[in-house]
């Protein structure tokens, strides 16, 4: 699915990742922590086509994202779903389109309020919010909608940055349930997460790889999570 | 962006959705429809000028390299005798097609609008005018002036090329000038909706940014900018069109063809150019749009 060999990130002046070798296999359910600032969402956003990286090999299903063009990366990002940190809408249509949004861009409209968006609006609690605009969502609100928008296309990949950032414990273990039926189904997940409690509820269901951000470089965390 | 029919029906057809993921915008969008429509109305008057001095000096150019005027100075008693004496020249000089003296009525009325109606032309030593009208083959204006020259002491050729040289020149300079302001007013156009349309997506950033992540490709982007200012551009380019129109309607015509302020409207199938205004303003916009959304979505995530 997402390849990474040898990868290198540099911001202007310092590296900010180094040599980082991934492999994130189809069905396969990841953690990503580490420290803040370690480069979680860097890495997030190389695995999205968001950023090129300064040395190194990524491949997106298959092919090197140095030779995607824009377009290309469009149609990876219909295959990869995305909840980011700071979740962004479209601020002035509803909530459910906004949810849709994805299979809208990409000439699904039939579906696009169909069944599939109720039954994953209740899954997220949202359908008594569908009509609200995105300004009026609480924090927990939105990282909700934007995990429903993240699934919504059925993408083979789920990349979550602190999905569970703005959210209490029972919504957080419910957003990890969806993410969890969503891996059963043989999608692939990578949440990135300094919530280790989070992290252990986990690995009582599925069997989920720890990876850890130090140094710039990436580790496979212990057992002990 | 590919460009063939079924695209293009798709475009005029619109996408509703596409539409929507940009948030509409209430005062610009007037501005540009504003805008479009008062470039469309200037636009309709450069055709008129270019329309109106092309077929001005054409008609000049033609009609006044077929005619000539002799004039005949003389006193009272030989007036008549000189008259006769040019227009048996006037016969046998290869290149003229007909030529007549005019009468005392003709010319009463030709000076009619100097001197008023109750001029008493036989008083006075006013001289004799003579109407050449040349043949297809034209005539030769020095011989002939020669031979007056030789045997009427009176008569002056005038063969109209002294003025009518530079009129024609300035009403193909003014057809030119004509023609520059309509494109001159094109690239306004396409300048303003650049402008417009890179305010535009600059506002939308952030949606712009929302629909990459969520995989919208740059054309889809694109689309609903370019869509939306093509039409404002058309519209309000229609109705400055219209509003053109009527305004040359309205302008006074008078029944002296040869006079160039009244002349000035459509005539015939002139009234059809026009039309072609808006689908240009439209084409402009649409070009336009399109390069500067190509331009600023590189340059955004």
């Amino acid at each position: 699915m997402i390849e990474l060999e040898n990868v290198a990130y540099s911001y202007g002046g310092g590296e900010l990742l180094s040599d980082i070798s991934l492999k994130l296999a189809p069905g396969s359910f990841h953690f990503l922590t580490g420290p803040s600032g370690a480069g979680k969402t860097t890495l997030m956003k190389l695995c999205y086509g968001a950023l090129l990286p300064t040395a190194g090999h990524i491949r997106l299903f298959g092919a090197d994202v140095r030779g995607l063009d824009r377009d290309d990366i469009a149609l990876v990002r219909r295959r990869v779903g995305v909840v980011h940190q700071d979740v962004k809408f479209l601020d002035h249509l509803s909530v459910s389109d906004n949810v849709s949004l994805p299979l809208t861009v990409s000439g699904r409209h039939a579906e696009a309020g169909g069944a599939d968006l109720h039954e994953l609006m209740s899954w997220v609690g949202l359908t008594n919010r569908a009509d609200a605009l995105p300004p009026e969502l609480s924090g927990g609100e939105r990282q909700r909608a934007a995990l429903a928008r993240a699934v919504i296309m059925s993408p083979d990949v789920v990349l979550a940055d602190e999905p569970t950032g703005n959210i209490d414990w029972e919504m957080s273990q419910r957003l990890l349930r969806l993410l969890i039926e969503l891996n059963k189904m043989g999608k692939t997940v990578l949440i990135a997460t300094h919530d280790l409690s989070l992290i252990r509820a986990t690995k009582a269901h599925v069997q989920a790889r720890v990876l850890r951000i130090a140094n710039r470089r990436i580790q496979l965390a212990g057992a002990d999570l | 962006m590919k460009f063939d029919l079924t695209s293009l029906k798709a475009f005029i057809a619109g996408d509703r959705q596409a539409d929507r993921v940009v948030p509409p915008s209430g005062f610009t969008a007037q501005l540009t429809v504003f805008a479009a429509g008062a470039m469309a109305f200037l636009a309709v008057f450069a055709l008129a000028l270019s329309l109106a001095s092309g077929r001005l000096a054409k008609q000049w150019g033609d009609e006044l390299a077929r005619s000539a005027t002799i004039r005949i100075v003389a006193p009272l008693d030989q007036r008549a005798a000189q008259t006769d004496a040019a227009l048996r020249i006037l016969e046998t000089t290869k290149g003229v097609a007909t030529a007549r003296a005019l009468t005392d009525a003709e010319q009463q009325a030709l000076l009619a609008p100097w001197f008023g109606p109750d001029l008493a032309l036989d008083t006075l030593p006013v001289p004799r005018l003579i109407e050449v009208i040349e043949d297809s083959d034209g005539m030769d204006a020095v011989g002939l002036r020669l031979r007056l020259s030789a045997e009427v002491p009176g008569a002056i050729l005038d063969d109209h090329a002294r003025w009518r040289a530079p009129l024609i020149k300035a009403a193909s300079r003014l057809k030119t000038l004509g023609w520059l302001s309509i494109v001159l007013i094109a690239a306004a156009v396409a300048a303003m909706i650049t402008l417009a349309a890179h305010a535009a997506l600059a506002a939308n950033a952030q949606v712009i940014t929302v629909l990459r992540l969520v995989g919208a490709t740059d054309d889809y982007i694109a689309q609903a900018f370019i869509r939306r200012f093509t039409l404002r551009a058309l519209s309000g380019a229609g109705v400055g069109m219209v509003v053109g129109m009527i305004a040359m309607l309205l302008l006074p015509s008078g029944n002296d063809a040869a006079s160039f302020l009244t002349g000035m409207g459509f005539q015939g199938w002139h009234w059809l150019l026009p039309l072609f205004i808006p689908l240009l303003a439209g084409g402009v916009a649409f070009a336009a749009t399109g390069s500067a959304a190509r331009r600023t979505l590189r340059e955004l995530a």
